[in-house]
Order: C-alpha cells, then sequence, then structure tokens
C-alpha cells in the first residue's frame, strides 16, 4: 500500500494556478524527492499534503485514509504527518529539550518516557548537551538538527521536509545530508524531500519527482533521470544536460538507434517502443564527449569558445556543426591545455533519444 | 554690491548650516512647550519658595484625602488594565487568527469606542439604564427614579475604563499578532496540537511583548482618563487624582497651584512607574520574533457560529447599547422621559446646533485650535522624524522621550504645567497667557507631538534613506530634500498622523479642562458643564454631535485613505 497517494491534485491562489494535475504514489518507507527550479509550486504541494492548504480539486490519500479533497479536509494536527519547515521553526520561547517534547506532551505521553524519548532524540542528532539551550544561541546547522530531532521524536511515519538545507553554508550540507540519510535509514519513515538542488535530491532519494510550473514532467530513479530524461526539460535541467536536434532516427534493436548527428552516423540508447523519426531531440552530458585524434572517425569538427579551469578537469565550451553554431560542453581531464579559438575534434560516446508523445511520431 | 553682500552670506550660511538650524528650532519647540513646563511644575511641586519642604510634602501627601485618592487611584487603574488586556487580547486573538465570521466589520465596531470621547462614552453609559433607553426601557430595565445608578461606583469606573482601553490592548496585540511567523504555529500543529493549544503553548507566550505594550497603554490611559473618573467618580464621591486635582482648581483657582502641582507630581510618578512595571514584565523572557508570511487562520469549527455571535453579542452590549440609550435621551425633552411619538423632540439637536452660543462658540474654538495644532505638528513633526530617523543622537532621542512624556502623562498634568508656566507675564508681551486660548494650544502642541511622530517615523522607517544621500550629494538643501524626496513618500503617514491628531483633539478634555475659562471654552469639557448644570439632554445631543462627528471622519478616512500603507488607520482591518 502506498503511503501517500496523490490523484489529478489541483491549486490555485486567486487567479494563478499554482499547481496543475498533480498524481504521485509514494511507497510506504521510500525516500522521495521534489526536485525543482525555486517557484515551482514545491512548496505548495508540500503544504497541501501536511494539510495547510485546502485543494481545488483531485484528492489525497495518506495510508489508504483520504485526507483531502475539495469537500474534505482533515486538519493538519490529525494527519500524523511530521514537518521539517525550511526555516526550522523551532518555538523561540521553548528550550532545545522543550521543542523536541511539545508534540509529545500533546499527544499526552507521560513525563517520564517523555524526558527519555526526548534525550535519545537529542543524542540522535548529537545535540545531548544542548537540551536546556534556547534556539537562538545555537548555530544554524545545530538548530536544524533540532528541527530534525522534533520529528525523530514523534516517531512520525510520514516526513515531509521543505528544502531543509537551503539557509547552510556547503560543508554543513554534506554532514547534514548523511544525518537525514542515517534518520530514513533509522526510522524506516516514508520521506518527502523538497529541494531546488539536483545533487542533494539525486543523492539522497529512491526516486525524484521533477517538477515544472506546477507540473510534475518526471518522477523516476535518480539514474533513469540521468540517463533516460523524459522531456527536454529535465534533460536540461539533470547534471548540465545538452539538448540537439538529430536527423533519421531509427530503432535498431535492444533499446538502441542509430541518428544523424551532425552529419555523423552515431549509436544513441532509446526508449523500447521508439519508433523511426525523420527528426527528434537528443540529449547527453559533458562526460559523454571525448576528445579524439584529428582525423578520428567518427568524430565532430569544433572549435573551442572558452575552457575554465575547474580544479579536477577543464571545462570547454565548443562550437560544432557546418556553421559552427551548435553549442557543446566538454570535461577534459586536468593536465590539458585548451584555448579558445584552437579546433578539436570530439566524439559521442553515448546519448539518448528524447521519447515523443505518441502522438507525434511519424512513419 | 554693498548691501548685497550680507545677504549673500547670510544664504551661503542658511544654506550650510540649515540641519543646525533645524535642529535648534526643534530643541527651542520641544524645550519651551514640554520641557521647560514640566520642569516648571516639578520646581513649583518640590521647591516652591526656594527651598525644599520636606515637612510640607507630607503634610499635603498625607492628608486622609488625598492617601485615598492614591490609593483609589492605583487599585482601580489595576483593575480596568487587567479587565482591558483580557478583552482586547481576546479580541485580537478571535480577530487576527481565527476565521470569524464578518470580521472587518466587527473590528471597525470594536476600535471604534476608541474614538468616542471618554466624557460621552460616561454620558451614554449613564443613559443606558434611563426610561428613554430604546433597548432597556421597554424591557422595563431602566432604573426607576431615585435609585442610585450602579455605575456610580468605583466598581463602575473600572468597567468602563476597562471597555474604554480594551481597544488599545487589541491594537497592540494585532500588531504582534502581525508579526508572528506561520511556520511556527503549523510546527505546532503538525505536532498534533488543536487551536486551543496551539494559542496557549505557542502565540500567547510569542505575543506576550505586544499584550504587555498594550496593558502599559491602556494603564497610561486609564489614569489619566478624566472623562470617565469625572463623570462616574464626582457623583459616586470616589475620588481619584485627577478628580481631586480638578476639584482643587474648582475651590481655590490658581492659589493652590503649589499643592496642585504636588498632586500632578504624584500622579506622574504612579504613570511612570506603571508603565515601567508592565515595560519590566513584558520584557522578561523577550521574544523576537522575524516577520513572515501571516499565520493561516485557525478553525473555530463547531464554534464559528456561537463565537461570531457571543462577539457580536459584546458589541452590541458595549457601542449599541450606550449609543442608542444617548440618542434616545437627546431626542426627549427632560430628562427620565421614556421615548415614544409623544416625547420625541427634535428640540435638543436645534439648541446644540443653532440657539446655544456657548456650545457654538466653544465648537469653534476647538475646531480653529486643532486645524492650528494639526498646521503647526505637522511641519515639527516631518523635521524631528528626519532628525530621528536619519540623523540620531543622543540630542534627537532626548527630545523624542520629552515629546512621549509629555504625551504619556495625562493630560491634566500638562494643564497644571501650562497654568504654572504661562501664569507670569511674559518677558516681551507684559501679560500673561492664563486664561487665553493660546495656553490651550501651546498645551495640545506639547501633549500630541508624539502622537503625530508616530506614524511619521514609520513612514520614514519605509523610505530608504540612501535617498535622501543621494539628494545631498547633488547640493539640495535640507529644506528641499524634505520637501522633494522625504515628503512623497511620506504623503500617506502624514495623512494618517493629521487625521489621529484631528480626531483626538477636536473632542479632546483632559489637556483642556483646567484651561478654559468664560474667555476660552473648548467643546469637550462641555458635556461635563452641561450635565453638572442639569442639561442632561443637551449634554446627550452634543454627545451625539460628538459620535457623528467622529463617525463621519472614520468612514471619510476609509473611503479616501484606501492607498494608506496597512496598520496606520486604527479601524481599519
Ligand atoms: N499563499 C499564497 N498566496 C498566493 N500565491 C502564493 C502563495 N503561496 C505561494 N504562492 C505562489 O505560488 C507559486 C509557487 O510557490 P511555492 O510553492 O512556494 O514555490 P517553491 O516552493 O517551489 O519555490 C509562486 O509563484 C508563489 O508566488
Ligand atoms: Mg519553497
Amino acid at each position: 500500500m502506498s503511503a501517500i497517494d496523490i490523484a489529478c491534485l489541483d491549486k490555485s491562489f486567486g487567479q494563478t494556478q499554482v499547481l496543475h494535475q498533480v498524481a504521485l504514489s509514494i511507497g510506504s518507507g521510500e525516500f522521495v524527492s521534489v526536485l525543482g527550479p525555486s517557484g515551482c509550486g514545491k512548496t505548495t504541494l508540500l503544504r497541501c499534503i501536511a494539510g495547510f492548504e485546502r485543494i481545488d480539486s483531485g484528492r489525497i490519500s495518506v495510508d489508504g485514509h483520504l485526507v483531502s479533497s475539495p469537500d474534505h479536509h482533515l486538519p493538519p494536527e490529525q494527519r500524523g504527518i511530521g514537518v521539517v519547515f525550511q526555516n526550522y521553526a523551532l518555538w523561540p520561547h521553548m528550550t532545545v529539550a522543550q521543542n523536541v517534547a511539545y508534540g509529545l506532551k500533546i499527544a499526552g505521553m507521560p513525563r517520564r518516557e517523555r524526558e527519555a524519548r526526548t534525550a535519545h532524540a537529542l543524542d540522535l542528532v548529537e545535540l545531548g548537551g544542548f537540551a536546556g539551550r534556547r534556539p537562538a544561541d545555537l548555530s544554524g546547522g545545530q538548530r536544524q538538527r533540532v528541527a530534525l530531532a522534533r520529528c525523530l521524536a514523534m516517531e512520525s511515519r510520514i516526513v515531509l521536509l521543505d528544502e531543509p538545507l537551503a539557509n547552510l553554508d556547503v560543508h554543513l550540507r554534506g554532514a547534514l545530508e548523511a544525518e537525514f540519510a542515517n534518520f530514513h535509514a533509522r526510522s524506516g519513515a516514508t520521506m518527502f524531500y523538497i529541494t531546488h538542488d539536483q545533487a542533494e535530491a539525486l543523492a539522497l532519494a529512491d526516486r525524484v519527482a521533477v517538477m515544472d510550473h506546477g507540473c510534475i514532467v518526471q518522477f523516476d530513479r535518480p539514474d533513469a533521470l540521468f540517463r533516460q530524461p523524459a522531456t527536454e526539460t529535465v534533460a536540461g535541467f539533470i547534471g548540465e544536460g545538452r539538448v540537439i536536434e538529430a536527423e533519421h532516427i531509427q530503432p535498431i534493436g535492444n533499446g538502441h538507434a542509430s541518428a544523424s548527428l551532425l552529419g555523423q552516423s552515431v549509436r544513441l540508447r532509446c526508449a523500447p517502443d521508439q519508433r523511426g523519426q525523420r527528426s527528434g531531440k537528443i540529449s547527453f552530458h559533458p562526460g559523454d564527449l571525448e576528445l579524439l585524434a584529428e582525423d578520428a572517425a567518427p568524430g565532430f569538427d569544433a572549435h573551442v569558445t572558452r575552457a575554465t579551469y575547474r580544479g579536477a578537469y577543464l571545462r570547454a565550451e565548443l562550437m560544432a556543426g557546418p556553421s559552427g553554431s551548435v553549442p557543446l560542453s566538454l570535461n577534459v581531464a586536468a593536465p590539458a591545455s585548451l584555448t579558445p579559438g584552437q579546433r578539436v575534434r570530439v566524439g559521442l560516446r553515448d546519448g539518448w533519444v528524447i521519447p515523443v508523445p505518441a502522438a507525434r511520431a511519424q512513419f | 554690491m554693498q548691501t548685497k553682500r550680507p545677504l549673500r552670506a547670510l544664504r551661503t550660511f542658511l544654506r550650510t548650516q540649515d540641519e543646525r538650524i533645524v535642529m535648534l528650532l526643534l530643541i527651542l519647540f520641544v524645550g519651551i512647550l514640554s520641557i521647560a513646563p514640566l520642569a516648571r511644575l516639578g520646581y513649583a511641586a518640590l521647591i516652591p519658595d526656594g527651598g525644599f519642604d520636606a515637612a510640607r510634602i507630607l503634610r499635603t501627601l498625607a492628608g486622609g484625602r488625598v492617601i485615598d485618592a492614591t490609593l483609589n487611584t492605583i487599585w482601580i487603574s489595576v483593575s480596568a488594565t487587567a479587565l482591558a488586556t483580557v478583552i482586547g487580547t481576546a479580541a485580537a486573538l478571535l480577530a487576527g487568527l481565527t476565521d470569524m465570521r464578518a470580521r472587518t466589520l466587527w473590528v471597525f465596531g470594536f476600535v471604534l469606542p476608541l474614538m468616542i470621547p471618554p466624557q460621552v462614552t460616561a454620558l451614554a453609559w449613564l443613559q443606558a439604564f434611563s426610561p428613554a433607553s430604546p433597548l432597556l426601557g421597554p424591557l422595563g430595565l431602566s432604573l426607576t427614579p431615585g435609585t442610585r445608578h450602579p455605575l456610580y461606583s468605583a466598581g463602575g469606573i473600572v468597567f468602563l475604563l476597562g471597555l474604554y482601553n480594551a481597544p488599545l490592548v487589541f491594537l497592540s496585540v494585532r500588531a504582534s499578532l502581525y508579526r508572528l511567523p506561520a511556520p511556527l504555529i503549523e510546527a505546532a500543529r503538525s505536532a498534533g496540537a488543536r487551536p486551543l493549544p496551539v494559542t496557549r503553548d505557542i502565540v500567547l507566550p510569542l505575543i506576550r511583548g505586544g499584550i504587555f505594550a498594550g496593558a502599559a497603554l491602556a494603564f497610561v490611559s486609564s489614569i489619566g482618563n478624566f472623562g470617565i473618573q469625572a463623570m462616574l467618580g464626582i457623583p459616586a464621591r470616589v475620588p481619584t487624582l485627577i478628580t481631586l486635582i480638578y476639584r482643587q482648581m474648582n475651590s481655590y483657582g490658581p492659589s493652590a497651584l503649589n499643592d496642585m502641582a504636588l498632586l500632578a507630581l504624584l500622579l506622574a510618578g504612579l504613570t511612570v512607574m506603571g508603565m515601567a512595571v508592565t515595560a519590566w514584565l513584558g520584557k522578561r523572557g523577550d521574544q523576537r520574533v522575524d516577520n513572515s508570511s501571516r499565520p493561516p487562520r485557525l478553525s473555530l469549527g463547531a464554534w464559528r457560529a456561537p463565537v461570531t455571535l457571543l462577539a457580536w453579542g459584546y458589541l452590541a452590549l458595549c457601542l449599541i447599547l450606550p449609543l442608542t440609550a444617548l440618542l434616545g435621551s437627546a431626542l426627549v425633552r427632560g430628562y427620565g422621559q421614556p421615548l415614544n411619538a409623544e416625547t420625541i423632540t427634535f428640540q435638543n439637536f436645534a439648541n446644540a446646533l443653532f440657539r446655544h452660543e456657548g456650545i457654538r462658540d466653544a465648537f469653534l474654538t476647538s475646531l480653529w485650535l486643532t486645524l492650528a495644532a494639526v498646521a503647526v505638528l505637522i511641519p515639527v513633526s516631518v523635521a524631528l522624524g528626519y532628525v530621528l530617523s536619519w540623523r540620531r543622537g543622543w540630542l534627537a532621542r532626548g527630545l523624542m522621550l520629552a515629546s512621549e512624556l509629555a504625551y504619556a502623562l495625562p493630560g491634566i498634568i500638562i494643564g497644571v504645567a501650562m497654568i504654572l508656566f504661562f501664569l507670569r507675564p511674559l518677558p516681551l508681551i507684559g501679560t500673561g497667557l492664563y486664561g487665553t486660548v493660546w495656553v490651550i494650544l501651546a498645551a495640545y502642541l506639547s501633549n500630541f507631538l508624539a502622537l503625530t511622530l508616530r506614524p511619521i517615523l514609520g513612514g520614514y522607517a519605509q523610505i530608504d534613506r540612501v535617498l535622501d544621500e543621494a539628494a545631498q550629494l547633488t547640493g539640495a538643501s535640507l529644506f528641499a530634500r524634505l520637501r522633494d524626496i522625504a515628503l512623497p513618500g511620506l504623503a500617506p503617514s502624514v495623512m494618517a498622523s493629521a487625521v489621529l491628531v484631528f480626531m483626538t483633539a477636536i473632542n479632546e478634555i483632559q489637556v483642556s479642562v483646567l484651561l478654559v475659562t468664560s474667555r476660552a471654552q473648548t467643546i469637550g469639557p462641555m458635556i461635563i458643564f452641561l450635565e453638572e448644570a442639569g442639561s442632561s439632554t443637551l449634554a446627550a445631543a452634543v454627545g451625539c454631535l460628538m459620535v457623528a462627528l467622529v463617525l463621519i471622519l472614520m468612514l471619510a478616512s476609509l473611503i479616501f485613505g484606501r492607498r494608506l500603507p496597512p496598520g496606520v488607520l486604527p479601524w481599519r482591518d
């Protein structure tokens, strides 16, 4: 049975529709990440699930029970869903321990048990020594840990997290990412993790829902998003993907297709039901391109427009194609030197044919 | 050439020193109107004849009547503050946090009593039990002649002061509710807390600062509320410090000034003490909360209808009952008559509007005094606001503190101070100003400066200071900058400020009640004089006209003030 089931969800604020026909089915114990640019409706989706917003149409079920529909709305306090807020939402007038214990107190748990549970939760996030402090006296990372402990102590079966790392600096994020992974492993809770940072989403989640302008454009495993993007948007969004035009796409069986790219014949991966197409979009990542010897074939001629040093590798921006107007990006291992204007030859190791909705396929 | 040079020098001097000149003028303004009179008051109270006489002070303060009045003052103001705090907080939670129905209209009705002059409120409540009351009269709940009115008691004073000041607490608490971050409430709800525990455990502790700030305002307003304390306390023989000062003035005139000054100082001391205590209570465990989105409204669920009904019932009791009774009394020929087709008359309104010369003169005097006060205070506040917001320094803060003090102290203290200060002949004019309208104007300027200043400071806070600095780089003078840079952005706040001062000053009683003489009458105290002279029905008619004026001004400000930033007009939700 799925922990969270969302069907045909619409949500508008006044005249602007923020969520369009959102449908998601999240398994029990699954770690799901929602990835999308700022303003695409992620927080609104989370607030609908938590019960802070009423929905216009569709339905949300939790553990098989209907919690939201246009004419039924279970208030948030009766949903048993834990939420970790973007700005932590720690109550400033309570100590760390009181913050963590509050939900247990409301639930009527006896004092002794409550204190034990609180202390345990604080120990798990390594804040055992901070129980008596006020949130104002903690650093950002520590506050986020308290918010996490508050959720841990409640032992909610479903935890929603709204960009929990967005306000922290880079090296703290790594540590807390591990903390979230531990949290998930330990509690077995269903996690719904919102972020606009794809590295975070891909690293943590079992499945990632990519959102754009209020729609879910793809909901799949991280490697599938990377290797088999469903739309141009996803392809361009994940892992600095490039989308360019190819001709004469012809499936050759076994999930592969041949195509003509910039006048060269290439071999690409494609969906099992891919059909022949006169032209279509293909996607690949900087890592799929390689520098070749001057006259190697198959390969494309290109010239370097910009080369930037990125530490472990050199990133080169190229222009390829007959009229030099197709932009490409390429990573070259570090001790290399490329200068703007230089002519190079590159080869494509791997690529993916972005599937076309059935109605638009030709032949 | 010769004659032009000094002029040009003067102009250059004015251009380069304009900030200093403005500062100097501000110091003179606040110094002469606020600091000097209050200093004179302290001097007269403590060292009247050039020497500090502890025995005299003790003799005056230890008199039975003074001790009585002091104790009454303390417990009446404290109880009234408690009542106002409970009602005001509950109302703010209802209007600011729940999904109660028809909130906008309700807020307007709840804040309205604050704008009605207190003496009119007292009169209206007194009439509520008269046979002319259209609500209680027909029900037979009116008092039979000869029985003592229940409001003529210390409890009655507490009750009315509490109801009257509840909107002050309401406004302060509502402002803190608006600053409450939504996630703090949502986090509690997702932790399983229902609306009631959320309110008790999260909301109340976080808005505590606002509650105590409101309580401080309610205390200051209760202790200094002459209208209600005099209208109820004098007939009930419940002396308070304010009524004691007033009666001494009436009995002995300015000859008892030194003793009055001492009483005024005692009253000032109590006021400041009350403010300090509430400030301390509110500060402990001060919660700074940053602003973000407004919290979602808590659903009342099945309680929505009963709570809405209760809230409107409160308004009916506190607004409609007394006001209809006031109107009823104004429509009958003599006090005590029931209102029906035979007794109804518009004689009282006709008298108040056209026949009674005293009322007409008093109204015209009040009108021009108010307009003059607005005309002077607005530019002064814009300049003072500039200095306070963008220049700071201890001198500016001192000016602000002095103006706040003059506003917070009961108006009657300013009255005593003004009499003391302007009693003696002025150096240049040769005569004293006491007994003329000018001393009332001076008292208004002193008392209401802080009232104009507050919205304007709020306006300055919304203007980026670099706008002014950029203009300064182009060489614009201070005057040009105030006119071209500050004023356009400030316009809404200036409007709100002017409306507030106008509404407060036009019906005001506490400042002028000691300063009015046969030569200089204002309309505010008129009701008390008419009531004391036995013309209850005429007093009721004047009261009705005052309420009508207030209502018209409030509604007009709602219609014309659509572009005002939220929060400047207290009666707008
Ligand atoms: N309470 C609200 N009222 C009106 N518009 C809102 C409200 N909340 C969010 N929006 C709008 O909905 C859109 C999506 O917002 P949000 O869900 O917060 O995006 P994200 O979390 O992905 O950044 C934005 O355009 C935002 O302006
Ligand atoms: Mg968001």
